[in-house]
C-alpha cells in the first residue's frame, strides 16, 4: 500500500504531518513523532511579538540601564553569548534537520507587516525544507475585509520575496470569502494553505474581572469545519491544502483526505496521548484503505470532495435546510 | 608597533592588566571599585583566559575583610591573585595587609581610591583610604590617569613578582576610575615581556605545600619578635630601584617612561607643588602654562609612594626650588601636618641635617589639603597654591577648594584663571536625567570619536543623589592632543550644551558654562517660534550676552514618531553631531548610524532601523531658533525651595537643591554631621508624568493605596465636617461608610510634586467601576490634567490635623493608613519595593523610634543630601537615624538598645531614690506604667511630662540628671534596618550576635536578593539561577535561609512578609515584633530594579513570588509557645504556581536561559523541588505539636 503523498511540492512517505506545538522543543520527542510514522514536522512557531519583546528586553539590557546614579550605572550584566529567541530558533531548526529524515517546515506566527518575516531567510538558511505562515491578526471595526486581505496578501508576498522555498499559510475560518482570499493568496504566491487555524479564546476571572489568556486543547468535532471547507476548496484552487484542528485519529484523517487534504496536521492529541496517538491514527488508516481495497493515499485524496461527492448538494447549504427540517 | 587605541575608564583599564596576571580573584562590591570586579566576573565567565591560558577564578566573598582574607591563602598556597577595593573596604583588609606584607608576599591590590566615612560617607575620591594603609608594609604605587591606571598595574605587578613585597596601586575614584578616556591598550605581548617565567616559579617554590612543608604565621615572644620585624629591611631599601627598572623596561616595550618621582617645570625652577594621583594632571596642564609665561615654577609627581625614597625624591627636584608645596588629598585631624607633607618635610630635614649635599639649607615647605570627596582642583587653585609659595606671608597647613571661614585655613582663588592648553579643546556638557540615555548616549559618541579618529576623548560623568529623576551632567572634551585637564568643564569653556529635558532650563542657569559663541540645544515641545518667550529672562539674556545659537528639537515627539517610545538619546546624539562641529556632519551621521548596527546587530533589527529612521528625522526635526535683539518677559528660575522653608533649609539646603554647595562655607555645615529631619517635603521635584486621580463615589476607603505607595506621596486623613470650612473648591472627599464613622469624612490625597507616578497605588486600588472595569477610584492621568488643582488640594489637605493616634484600629489597613508616616518623598526609585516597609514602621512607631541603618539604598535614600525623607511629627518627634557603617549595623544599633536601656534604668533607679520629694501616685505610675499599646504610651508621656516639670522645680543634681534622661521611661523602639549584603552577607557574625543577645531589638531586613545600591551585585540572598553581577553565569548555590537560622534560636521572633503581597500579615508581623521585647527580625521581599522588571509589576511580582513558593510567609513568635501553641504560622499556602513562571517575568532569570539554557533548567529544576520541600518543611514545623512542659504534664 502506498500511503505516499505531495505536500508543498514535498514527496512525504503519508499525509501525517505534526503541527506546530512545544513538542518539537524536544529533539527526543521530535524523534519519537518521526519513529512513530511522521512524515514531516511542523516546528512550533517563531512568534512576531516574543521576536519584538525580547528586542525591547535587549534594548533596555543594552542601552537604558542608565540609572544616573553614581553608584550603579548598569544593573544586569549581559553575556556577550546571549542567544535571542530567534537564535535558539534557528539552532533548534539545525538541531532537528540534523537529527530527522523526515522534511522539517518552519513556521513564523505574527501580524503586522514590520518586517519580522525577513526571519524567513534564515530559516531558510538554517535548513526549513518549507515555512508556514501563521497570520493571527484580529481586525477592529474600522478594518473592511478588503483591508485585511490586503494585509494578509502583503505579508505573504513580502515572505516570499525573501525565501526560495515553498511557503503555505495557516488562516482562520473568518473570512467573507474563503475561496476568493485563497485564490489571492495563490496568486500571491503562496504553496499552500492550511485550513484552519484555532484561536485561543481569552478567558475571564470572575474575581478579578481580569482578562486572561486560556488554553483548550482541540475536539475531533473540530474537524468537521475542517472537512467542510477543503471539501468545498479541492480543485477550485491549485495549491495544496492542509487540514489542521480536530485530527485526533484515523477517522478524522480519512474524512480530512478524501475531501481533499494533502496532509493532515495533528497536535492536541499528541500534546495529550504522545507520538503513540499518531502511530495508531497511521495504523488506523492503513486498516481502513486495507478494508476499502485502496491502493494509495493520493487515490483518496479529494476522491469525496465536493465535486466528486456522490450527493454534491450534500456539502451546500441544501444540506443544512435537510438537517433542520430532520 | 603602534599601540591599539582604546576608549575605556580607569577601572577597566586596571582590570584589564589585573585579569592577565591573575589566577584567583576575590571580589566584594564597593564604589568606585566595584566595576573591577564586574569585568573580571563577566570576562572569566565567558572564558577569557589570563597569559598563562588558565581562566582566572573569580570569587565573591563576604566582605573586604574576606576577600583579603582569600587572598592572604591564595598567595601562601603560590597564586597569583588580586583584588579590588576602595575605602571603608581598604580598612577592612588592613589586618591581612599586615600579615601578607609580613610574609613577603608578591600581592598587589587595586584601590579606587576615595573618601572615608567620617563625619558623613562620601563614596567620591580622594586618598583618606589609601593613606590609612602607609604603615602596613605595602607597596604604595599611584596613577594619576586612565593611561597609567593600565600602565601602573602591570607595573606593580612586575615589581611585585620581583621585590616580593605587596603593592597597594591606586588611582582617584570616580575622576579616574570612572573617567573615559582613549589610551593605548596593552597588549599581552608587553605583558608577558613583564612578567617573567622566572618570577612565577621562583613564587611557586615558595608556595606552602606538604611537600615541601614549613611553618608561616607563628606566633613569637620579646626575645624575637622585633628582630623579625627588622628582618625585611633590605627588601624595602631595594624596592624603589626595582620598580624604577620596572618601569625602565615598560618604556622600553611602550615608550611611555616613568619615574619614582617625576619632575615637570622649569630647569631653573623656584616654586614646586609636590603631590600624587589625578591633581598632577591639572599641575602639570597649569605649570606648561605658566613656564610659557616665564614663571620658574615645576610640579614633582610622586608615583612610589611606599617605601619612601627621599634619594629619589631629591635627586628629581632641581637644585634651585625655594619652596615646596605637598599637597595632601587626605586628612589628618590633629596631625602636625598630612601624610605627604610630613615625609617630604623629614626627607629635607635629614638630607640638610646629614650635611646636605645638594640642598644645604630647608627649603619653603608648605602642606596643604585639597580635594577631598572629589573636590574640584582647578588651574585657578592650582595658581593660588603657587602664589601662596611666593607670599610675604604664606599660610601653611592651608586648604585649598573650600571656603574656610572657620579656622581660616583656605586660599582664595581666582575662578576665572583658563590654561592655554585648553584652546582648540572642543568642551560639551550635556544635561540628562538618569533614565534617558543621555549617559549612555554620551559614552557611545566617545567611543565613535575616540576610536575612529585621530582625536583624544575624555568623558567624565556628574550623578546627583537621587535614584528617580536624577539628573546627569556629562563633560566631554574632543581634542587634537593628549587632555590633561582632570576637572570639570569650567564656566564660560563649553562650545556646546545640550539640555535633554525641558524643564531644567527653568530651574538653574545651564549657561554659565557656555563660551561666547557657544550652541545650546534645547529639548523641548514648545515650537521653535515661541521657545524664546518661554525661556527666564536670565537665559535669554546670558544667550545674547554671549552670543549663543539656540537650536531646538522635539526629541519626545521625534522618538513618538519613529517608535522610540520616550528614548530620545539616539536623537539627541545626532543633533549634537549635526551641530557641535565635532566631525563633518556626514561622516558623523554614518559613525552614529555604524556605531547602532554594532550595538544591537542581529539581536535588534527592528531597533536598528527605529534608530536610523529616528536619526534621520532628527535631522529633519532639528531648527535654530531666530533670536530677538533683546530679552523679554519677567521670567525666572524657580526657586530651589518655596519661601515658608525655614533659615536652615532656605540657606543650605536650597543652595545644596541648587547645585551650588561648593560655594557653602565651613561655618554652613553642622559640625558633628548632624542634620535637620523633614528636609525632602521642601524638595518639590515634580518628577512624575502621570498622577492618580481620585474617584471619592468608588472608594471604598480600604487604605491600600497609602500602603503601598514607595514615597509617601498618597495619604488619607479622616476629618470632621467642620474641619472642611477653608476647603478650596475642587478638594475631594467622601463621607465615611459605617455607623462608627458617622460624620466623619475621609479624603485620599496625592502630593502632586512629589509622587514619582509610579502607578502602584492605581494598579492596587480594588475599587472599580460597575459599568467600565477599566476605571478605579484610582487612575493614572497624564499629570498636566490634574496638578494644579492638586497643588492647591494638597496644600490644604497638609494643614488638616494628624488622626488622634490613640484611636487607630490597629492592625486594619484602613485605619492603621492614618497614622501619618515620618518617612515621606525619599529619592528611592520608582516603584521602590523597600520603602513601604520603612514608612509602615515609622507609621508605627516613628515618633519614640532610634534607627540604625547599614549603608546602603536605604542610607542613601535616607541619609544622602541634601535632603532626609525622615520627619517629625506635629509635637517635634521623629525617627532618630543614623548610619554607621557597613558591616557593623546590628553591633550599632545593638549599642542604641543598651544605651537606651541603661538610660531607661537609670531613670528608674533615680525615680526610686526621689520618691519621697516627687508625687508618690505619679512615679507608681510610671514605674507599672503598661506601655503595650499607644494609649498606653500617650499616657505615659503624659506622665513623664508631669515628672519632669516636678524635677524642674528641685534644685538637686539627682533631680537635673532624671530630668535629662526622664523621657526615656517613656518606651523607645530601637531599629536596624539594613539590605541583604548586610544581612546575609558583610554584616551577618554582628546579625547574628545581635540576635544572641536576647534584647529588645528588630531587625528589618529589606531583601532586595542582590546589593541594589552598588549595581546588582550577588549576594548570598541571591536565589538560585538568577543572574547578577559577580553570578554572570548564573548562581548556582541556593539562597540561605535567614529565617530558619534565627529560629534556631528560639527566643528570636522570625517574620518572612512580602507587604505588596499580603499587606496586612506585613502589619501584624511589624506589630508583634516590636512589642516583643527579646530580638526580633523580619525578612521583608523587596523587588528591585536591579531584578530586572518593570516596577510597576511590583505587586504582580510580589504575589508572584508567593504563590509560586518563591517568598515564604510566616510568623514565628516565642510567646505562643507559652500559650501552649506552636510558635511558628504558616502565612501562605502550598505553591500554586510553577516556579518558572515566576521565573520568565524577571529578567535576572530569564536571561540565563538565552546565554546557558541547561543550566537554567537545571536549576530551575532545583530549585522547584526546593521550594515545595521549603513548603512541606515548614507546613510540619508549624503542625507540630508543642511540648508540654512538666509543670502542665503533672
Amino acid at each position: 500500500m502506498n500511503l505516499e503523498t505531495t505536500y508543498l511540492g514535498l514527496k512525504l512517505k503519508n499525509p501525517l504531518v505534526p503541527s506546530a506545538s512545544p513538542l518539537s522543543r524536544d529533539l527526543d520527542t521530535a524523534k519519537r513523532l518521526e519513529d512513530a510514522g511522521a512524515a514531516a514536522l511542523v516546528m512550533y512557531s517563531l512568534f512576531e511579538e516574543e521576536v519584538i519583546a525580547e528586542e525591547e528586553q535587549l534594548t533596555g539590557l543594552m542601552d537604558f540601564q542608565d540609572l544616573g546614579h553614581g553608584e550603579a550605572d548598569t544593573y544586569l550584566p549581559l553575556h556577550p553569548e546571549y542567544k535571542t529567541r530567534l537564535d535558539e530558533y534557528l539552532e533548534q531548526l539545525q538541531f532537528l534537520k540534523e537529527t530527522l529524515d523526515i522534511p522539517v517546515i518552519a513556521s513564523l506566527n505574527g501580524a503586522t507587516d514590520s518586517g519580522w518575516v525577513e526571519h524567513g531567510r534564515e530559516l531558510e538558511q538554517a535548513g526549513a525544507d518549507a515555512l508556514e505562515l501563521n497570520i493571527y491578526f484580529l481586525p477592529m471595526a474600522e478594518d473592511s475585509a478588503e483591508v485585511v486581505e490586503a494585509r494578509y496578501v502583503n505579508i505573504l508576498r513580502q515572505l516570499k520575496g525573501q525565501v526560495r522555498i515553498p511557503v503555505t499559510v495557516k488562516l482562520s475560518p473568518y473570512f467573507t470569502s474563503l475561496g476568493h482570499f485563497v485564490r489571492q493568496l495563490e496568486t500571491a504566491g503562496a504553496d499552500g494553505v492550511v485550513l484552519f487555524n484555532r484561536f485561543y479564546q481569552p478567558d475571564m476571572n470572575l474575581e478579578t474581572l481580569d482578562v486572561q489568556p486560556d488554553l483548550h486543547l482541540s475536539h475531533p468535532y473540530e474537524s468537521l469545519l475542517r472537512m467542510h471547507w477543503i471539501g468545498r476548496l479541492y480543485e477550485k484552487v491549485d495549491l495544496s491544502l492542509a487540514a489542521t484542528g480536530g485530527i485526533h485519529g484515523a477517522d478524522q484523517a480519512l474524512k480530512l483526505l478524501l475531501a481533499g487534504a494533502a496532509v493532515v496536521h495533528q497536535a492536541s492529541v499528541l500534546l495529550q496521548r504522545g507520538p503513540e496517538a499518531l502511530e495508531e491514527t497511521l495504523a488506523g488508516m492503513q486498516r481502513w484503505m486495507e478494508e476499502k481495497e485502496y491502493d494509495s493515499v493520493r487515490q483518496l485524496i479529494g476522491s469525496v470532495c465536493q465535486d466528486h461527492a456522490i450527493d454534491p448538494e450534500a456539502w451546500d447549504r441544501v444540506n443544512y435546510i435537510k438537517t433542520l427540517r430532520s | 608597533m603602534t599601540a591599539k587605541k582604546i576608549t575605556l575608564d580607569g577601572n577597566q583599564a586596571a582590570a584589564h592588566i589585573a585579569h592577565k596576571t591573575n589566577e584567583v580573584i576575590a571580589i566584594y562590591p564597593i564604589t568606585p571599585a566595584s566595576p573591577m570586579g564586574e569585568f573580571s566576573d563577566e570576562w572569566s565567565a565567558q572564558g577569557k583566559k589570563n597569559i598563562w591560558g588558565g581562566v582566572p577564578e573569580i570569587i565573591e566573598m563576604q566582605s573586604e575583610g574576606g576577600a583579603s582574607g582569600a587572598v592572604h591563602g591564595a598567595v601562601q598556597a603560590g597564586a597569583l591573585t588580586t583584588t579590588f577595593t576602595a575605602s571603608q573596604g581598604l580598612l577592612l583588609m588592613i589586618p591581612n595587609m599586615y600579615k601578607i606584607a609580613g610574609e613577603l608576599s608578591p600581592v598587589v591590590i587595586h584601590v579606587a581610591a576615595r573618601s572615608l566615612a567620617a563625619q558623613a560617607l562620601s563614596i567620591f575620591g580622594d586618598h583618606s583610604d589609601v593613606m590609612a594603609t602607609r604603615a602596613t608594609g605595602f607597596a604604595m604605587l599611584a596613577s594619576g590617569s586612565v593611561q597609567e591606571a593600565m600602565d601602573m598595574a602591570l607595573i606593580a605587578q612586575a615589581a611585585t613578582l620581583r621585590g616580593h613585597l605587596p603593592f597597594v596601586h591606586f588611582f582617584d575614584g570616580f575622576r579616574t576610575s570612572h573617567e573615559l578616556m582613549k589610551v593605548d591598550l596593552v597588549e599581552d605581548d608587553v605583558i608577558r615581556a613583564m612578567i617573567s617565567n622566572d618570577c612565577l616559579v621562583e613564587h611557586r617554590q615558595r608556595a606552602l605545600t606538604p611537600d615541601r612543608p614549613v611553618l608561616r604565621g607563628t606566633s613569637q615572644n620579646p626575645d624575637v619578635y622585633f628582630q623579625g620585624r627588622e628582618t625585611v629591611n633590605p627588601w624595602y631599601a631595594k624596592l624603589p630601584q626595582v620598580v624604577q627598572d620596572c618601569m625602565d623596561e615598560f618604556a622600553g616595550l611602550t615608550g611611555r617612561q616613568y619615574r619614582l618621582f617625576e619632575y615637570f617645570g622649569a630647569s631653573d625652577v623656584e616654586r614646586v607643588i609636590v603631590l600624587m594621583g589625578s591633581g598632577a594632571e591639572a599641575v602639570e596642564e597649569t605649570v606648561e602654562h605658566l613656564l610659557s609665561e616665564s614663571e620658574k615654577v615645576g610640579l614633582l609627581r610622586v608615583r612610589l609612594y611606599r617605601p619612601f625614597s627621599a634619594e629619589h625624591l631629591l635627586e628629581a627636584l632641581p637644585s634651585s626650588v625655594q619652596a615646596l608645596a605637598v599637597l595632601d588629598r587626605c586628612k589628618e585631624p590633629g596631625a602636625g601636618g598630612e601624610p605627604l607633607y610630613k615625609d617630604v618635610v623629614t626627607a629635607f630635614a635629614e638630607h640638610v641635617a646629614a650635611g646636605g649635599e645638594k640642598f644645604s639649607v630647608l627649603p619653603r615647605i608648605l602642606g596643604g589639603r585639597y580635594g577631598l570627596s572629589s573636590k574640584e582642583f582647578t588651574p585657578g587653585m592650582i595658581r593660588a597654591v603657587f602664589d601662596n609659595l611666593r607670599s610675604d606671608e604664606p599660610k601653611n597647613h592651608f586648604t585649598i577648594g573650600i571656603h574656610d571661614d572657620v579656622s581660616h585655613t583656605s586660599l582664595e582663588w581666582d575662578s576665572t584663571a583658563r590654561n592655554r592648553d585648553m584652546d582648540g579643546v572642543i568642551q560639551c556638557l550635556f544635561y540628562g536625567l538618569g533614565s534617558d540615555g543621555t549617559v549612555s548616549a554620551n559614552k557611545n559618541t566617545l567611543k565613535i570619536i575616540g576610536e575612529e579618529t585621530d582625536q583624544f576623548v575624555q568623558g567624565y560623568f556628574v550623578y546627583d543623589s537621587k535614584k528617580a529623576g536624577a539628573v546627569t551632567v556629562s563633560h566631554l572634551r574632543f581634542s587634537p592632543r593628549p587632555i590633561r585637564a582632570s576637572y570639570l568643564i569650567e564656566d564660560g569653556q563649553a562650545s556646546f550644551i545640550g539640555c535633554h529635558q525641558p524643564q531644567f532650563v527653568e530651574h538653574f542657569n545651564l549657561l554659565e558654562k557656555a563660551a561666547p559663541g557657544a550652541v545650546l540645544l534645547l529639548n523641548t515641545a514648545t515650537p521653535a517660534d515661541q521657545v524664546w518667550s518661554s525661556l527666564p529672562r536670565p537665559i535669554q539674556e546670558e544667550i545674547l550676552a554671549k552670543d549663543i545659537k539656540l537650536w531646538v528639537i522635539d526629541a519626545y515627539k521625534v522618538a513618538k514618531q519613529t517608535g522610540m517610545g520616550r528614548r530620545i538619546n539616539t536623537i539627541m546624539q545626532t543633533c549634537f553631531f549635526a551641530i557641535s562641529g565635532v566631525l563633518p556632519r556626514d561622516e558623523a551621521i554614518g559613525k552614529i548610524k555604524h556605531a547602532v548596527e554594532k550595538t544591537y546587530g542581529r539581536k535588534g533589527r527592528k531597533i536598528v532601523q527605529r534608530n536610523f529612521d529616528a536619526i534621520d528625522a532628527s535631522l529633519a526635526a532639528l531648527h535654530e531658533v531666530a533670536l530677538p535683539d533683546s530679552a523679554q518677559g519677567d521670567l525666572d528660575f524657580l526657586p530651589p525651595v518655596p519661601a515658608e522653608a525655614p533659615d536652615f533649609v532656605q540657606q543650605v539646603t536650597a543652595t545644596l537643591i541648587a547645585g551650588k554647595g561648593d560655594t557653602l562655607p565651613v561655618s554652613a555645615i553642622p559640625a558633628d554631621g548632624s542634620w535637620p529631619l523633614g528636609t525632602a517635603a521642601w524638595e518639590k521635584r515634580s518628577i512624575a508624568l502621570e498622577l492618580p486621580k481620585w474617584d471619592p463615589d468608588l472608594c471604598i476607603e480600604c487604605g491600600k493605596c497609602p500602603f503601598v505607595c514607595p514615597h509617601s506621596a498618597i495619604r488619607s486623613k479622616v476629618f470632621t465636617e467642620d474641619a472642611l470650612k477653608d476647603a478650596p473648591e475642587g478638594f475631594l472627599y467622601r463621607p465615611m461608610k459605617g455607623k462608627d464613622v458617622a460624620g466623619l469624612y475621609v479624603a485620599y490625597q496625592v502630593a502632586p510634586d512629589d509622587c514619582t507616578g509610579c502607578s502602584l497605588c492605581a494598579d492596587v486600588c480594588p475599587a472599580r467601576d460597575k459599568s467600565n472595569a477599566s476605571h478605579k477610584s484610582l487612575d493614572m492621568v497624564p499629570k498636566e490634567e490634574i496638578i494644579e488643582q492638586d497643588r492647591i488640594n494638597w496644600a490644604f489637605f497638609e494643614k488638616l490635623p494628624e488622626y488622634d493616634r490613640e484611636k487607630i484600629a490597629w492592625p486594619k489597613m484602613k485605619s492603621a493608613m492614618l497614622a501619618q508616616p515620618l518617612f515621606e518623598f525619599s529619592g528611592a526609585c520608582l516603584g521602590c519595593g523597600e520603602t513601604p516597609y520603612i514608612r509602615l514602621a515609622t507609621q508605627m512607631f516613628g515618633d519614640r523610634m532610634l534607627i540604625a541603618n547599614a549603608t546602603g539604598c536605604s542610607s542613601i535614600y535616607g541619609g544622602n543630601l541634601p535632603t532626609t525623607p525622615y520627619t517629625t511629627n506635629p509635637e517635634g518627634r521623629g525617627p532618630a537615624w543614623s548610619n554607621s557603617l557597613f558591616e557593623d549595623n546590628a553591633e550599632f544599633g545593638l549599642g542604641f538598645r543598651l544605651a537606651v536601656d541603661q538610660h531607661r534604668h537609670q531613670a528608674e533607679v533615680l525615680l526610686a531614690q526621689l520618691g519621697g520629694v516627687l508625687d508618690q501616685e505619679l512615679v507608681r505610675e510610671i514605674l507599672s506604667a503598661d506601655q503595650s499599646d499607644e494609649p498606653g504610651i500617650h499616657q505615659q508621656r503624659e506622665r513623664v511630662e508631669r515628672l519632669k516639670e516636678q524635677l524642674r522645680k528641685l534644685d538637686r543634681d539627682k533631680a537635673r540628671r532624671l530630668l535629662s534622661i526622664a523621657d526615656y521611661l517613656v518606651k523607645k523602639s530601637v531599629w536596624i534596618i539594613g539590605g541583604d549584603g548586610w544581612a546575609y552577607d558583610i554584616g551577618f557574625g554582628g546579625l547574628d550576635h545581635a540576635l544572641a543577645s536576647g534584647k529588645d531589638i528588630n531587625l528589618l531586613v529589606l531583601d532586595t536578593e542582590v546589593y541594589s545600591n552598588t549595581g546588582g551585585q550577588t549576594s548570598k540572598a541571591t536565589p538560585r539561577g538568577a543572574v547578577a553581577k559577580f553570578s554572570a553565569a548564573g548562581k548556582a548555590a541556593p539562597k540561605k535561609d535567614l529565617g530558619m537560622i534565627a529560629m534556631a534560636y528560639e527566643n528570636v521572633y522570625v517574620a518572612s512578609v512580602s507587604s505588596g503581597a499580603k499587606d496586612v500579615q506585613t502589619l501584624k508581623a511589624l506589630m508583634e515584633a516590636e512589642s516583643y521585647s527579646g530580638p526580633s527580625i523580619i525578612l521583608a521581599y523587596s523587588p528591585c530594579i536591579a531584578h530586572g522588571v518593570d516596577m510597576s509589576f511590583n505587586l504582580r511580582q510580589q504575589k508572584l513570588a508567593i504563590n509560586s513558593g518563591h517568598w515564604p510567609l510566616y510568623r514565628y513568635d516565642p510567646r505562643r509557645r507559652e500559650k501552649g501553641l506552636n510558635p511558628l504560622q504558616l502565612d501562605y499556602k502550598k505553591p500554586s504556581v510553577p516556579l518558572k513562571e515566576y521565573y520568565q517575568t524577571e529578567t535576572r532569570f530569564a536571561m540565563l536561559w538565552r546565554s546557558h539554557p541547561q543550566e537554567a533548567e537545571a536549576f530551575l529544576s532545583l530549585q522547584q523541588e526546593a521550594v515545595q520541600e521549603r513548603y512541606h518543611h515548614l507546613e510540619q514545623l508549624a503542625s507540630l505539636p508543642v511540648e508540654e512542659t512538666e509543670e502542665s504534664a503533672s
